[in-house]
């Protein structure tokens, strides 16, 4: 018996050792690998379901192509279900077990903030798919992020608040990094455009109902409309709890409404929601001649043909920009992960979803104002806003 | 404060305390039973609200949802036929980490069939954007119903446990299981009915509340949290205590928006739980002596 026992142990270690090693001599140094962290699961995975299953699709499309100069692209994700502490973990477990050429995520701000000096200090190229303008301000140098600013989508929300003659206003926000954040930009930029902060809230980011909280705001009849900063569900508990009390005034939300998910759940009250986001949602309706239209629809297809069940989102758009420019920095410099990282500071000109990317040594974000465009919702679809 | 928002604070806080309530009830059924927390209650919750939503696919929501209850009472006495019945006098830490471990289990399995999207059932009246209007303020006609519900729910149990034979046997086995058993009751039967029991009023729970908070597979430990402080706050073992207690901590949670930031509202619930912990470990309405004779 002992003897059976022994036998069968050497042939599952040798096995092992088998199955374990030669695939890796087998490919030498021809794969890249490539590390990606994204809230999978969890509070935030309406941005990162889409995001891991863009990487699949498009890391499947360039290996079936023959991959990037020929180096096949080994594609790593790991769920952190939007844990700050997990996300850390995993990119230690990115940059030291697996040795990655470079990580795409985190999906969310806070998440990135805290792996930004990881990152940094491991010399690691990290293309973030979160939204915070603190990740790139300031400029670490090698940090990029795809998603538009968050200071751009106050501005254009705004700007839109000055034609429709709204000067007071209230602000809730979620208790994340891109909640944080958001808050933030909005209290900074709004004396720029004459706009008074009458009230400021911020609740739980798994907050279920927010009837209490608008009580107490549509008591204050001076406030004209509404600022929401989140990423979670709460974004259409908001505009139901809103619009079950009666109260109409205009609401907006931040670009981390940009997936129709956020609209199925608000169902009716979701109607008439105002919000800034890349052009990606409303591609069909874009002139022929828009430089990214081609690009948009082409992705859009393609995702949706992938993922019958799905629908393209913007998040889904920023993973697909982080491994464009990273595929766009491997084609000029090689596998020379400095070489790479100087061409991506130098990408001019490149067109991804969220608009047309023109990297410097200040700017690890290369978009401007005008990769926005105002939203809006109607009969359960994203339109164009027009006043 | 106008009376409209006092009406409007009242509602939410209502609505918070009921569905605090039933999750406290869910726990107490089950404590009284076995003298054990089950940790997975909140998944009763999600995996009622979650099967009834799937189902609204194949049939209207009525059945649906009356279906859902009863594929979670089924799994509620098949977690305690798999998982408890078999133990010989189990420690009472034991069985507390082996519903911990469930209640991980269950939210996996969750993920794993329902994926990580949060969902919702339609509104029972209306829409969205319905609602009615109570004494100047607004409301939306799915708060009636849970309250309505869940009220409804409330008052049965407590008929079935004061006047059916077989409410009367289970409250037998909670006042002492061994007299219990030498007159010639099954407690191991009464602890397999209180988890189905608890699986059932949770999984209704889970579907009137639904359309008003939306379902997620891991909706689970925030309600069984806030149920257990109110299970601790009314008095372990109580359910009309619980109901009070539940309606307590809701009403302060809503009012409490209208003088302190909304970010506070979590951390009142755990304050509270703290402090009864600390003054009054057997709760507002029970007894210390009884609870002294109690091992857990």
């Amino acid at each position: 018996m002992k003897r059976v026992l022994s036998s069968v142990v050497t042939a599952v270690i040798s096995f092992c050792l088998v199955a374990g090693f030669s695939p890796v001599s087998a490919a030498k140094a021809e794969t890249i690998k490539v590390g990606a962290i994204l809230a999978v699961t969890g509070g935030a995975s309406f941005l990162g379901g889409p995001e891991a299953r863009t990487l699949e699709m498009m890391v499947e499309e360039i290996n079936a192509k023959g991959g990037i100069n020929g180096n096949k692209i080994d594609l790593i994700i790991k769920d952190s279900g939007a844990n700050p502490e997990k996300a850390i973990s995993f990119a230690k477990q990115l940059i030291e077990e697996d040795k990655v050429f470079a990580i795409i995520g985190p999906s969310t701000s806070g998440e990135t903030m805290k792996i930004k000096n990881i990152v940094e200090e491991a010399q690691m190229i990290l293309l973030s798919c979160a939204a915070a303008e603190v990740i790139v301000n300031p400029v670490a140098k090698y940090v990029f992020k795809t998603p538009q600013k968050d200071s751009h989508a106050v501005e254009k929300i705004y700007g839109t608040m000055k034609d429709l003659g709204i000067s007071k206003i209230a602000v809730l926000t979620g208790n994340t990094g891109f909640g944080n954040a958001g808050k933030g930009q909005l209290e900074k930029i709004a004396p720029d455009f004459g706009i008074e902060i009458l009230a400021s809230e911020v609740y739980d980011k798994k907050a279920t109902d927010l009837s209490a909280v608008v009580a107490k705001l549509m008591a204050n009849k001076d406030i004209q409309a509404v600022v929401n900063w989140s990423i979670v569900p709460a974004q259409g508990i908001l505009a139901k709890n809103m619009r079950q009390a009666g109260w109409d005034v205009p609401l907006f939300q931040s670009h981390g409404f940009g997936n129709i998910k956020y609209v199925e759940a608000g169902g009716a009250a979701a109607e008439g929601i105002i919000f800034p986001a890349g052009r990606l949602l409303v591609a069909n309706s874009l002139a022929e001649d828009n430089p990214q239209k081609q690009l948009l629809v082409r992705y859009k297809i393609d995702y949706e043909t992938k993922y019958p069940d799905d629908k393209v989102s913007t998040f889904g758009g920023h993973a697909y920009d982080a491994l464009t420019i990273l595929m766009a920095g491997i084609e000029k410099a090689g596998t020379d992960k400095e070489k790479v990282r100087d061409a991506i500071e130098n990408l001019k000109g490149v067109p991804g979803t969220a608009g047309i990317f023109n990297f410097s040594p200040e700017d690890h974000n290369g978009l401007d104002i005008n990769s926005f465009e105002m939203l809006t919702v109607k009969d359960g679809k994203f339109v164009i806003y027009h006043k | 404060m106008s009376p409209e928002l006092f009406i409007q604070y009242l509602f939410a806080g209502i609505t918070y305390g009921i569905i605090y309530a039933i999750v406290a009830i869910g726990f107490n059924i089950i404590y009284n039973t076995t003298g054990i927390i089950n940790f997975a209650q909140g998944e009763f919750v999600m995996l009622g609200g979650m099967t009834a939503i799937t189902m609204t696919a194949f049939m209207p929501m009525p059945l649906a949802i009356a279906v859902a209850v009863l594929i979670t009472m089924v799994v509620g006495a098949l977690i305690e036929m798999v998982f408890i019945r078999w133990l010989q006098s189990p420690s009472v830490l034991r069985m507390i980490i082996i519903t911990i471990g469930i209640s991980i289990l269950a939210r996996e399995a969750a993920l794993h069939i329902w994926g990580e999207s949060v969902r919702a059932l339609p509104y029972f009246i209306g829409n969205e954007v319905t609602s009615v209007s109570i004494l100047g303020a607004r409301i939306s006609p799915q708060v009636l119903w849970v309250i309505g519900v869940c009220s409804l729910m409330v008052a049965c149990l407590s008929l079935f446990f004061k006047f059916t034979s077989l409410g009367r046997e289970m409250r037998a086995c909670a006042a002492n299981r061994r007299a219990a058993t030498l007159c010639g009751i099954n407690a191991k039967n009464m602890v397999t009915l209180s988890f189905v029991l608890s699986a059932g009023i949770g999984a209704v729970a889970g579907c009137v509340m639904s359309p008003i908070t939306y379902s997620d597979y891991e909706m689970g430990p925030g309600l069984a949290i806030k149920g257990f402080t109110v299970a601790i706050l009314g008095g372990l073992g109580n359910s009309l205590a619980a109901v009070a207690a539940g309606l307590l901590l809701g009403i302060i949670e809503a009012f409490s928006v209208s003088v302190l930031p909304l970010a506070f509202q979590d951390a009142i619930a755990t304050s509270i739980l703290l402090v009864i912990l600390f003054i009054r470990p057997h709760g507002l309405f029970g007894s210390s002596e009884a609870a002294s004779l109690k091992e857990f």
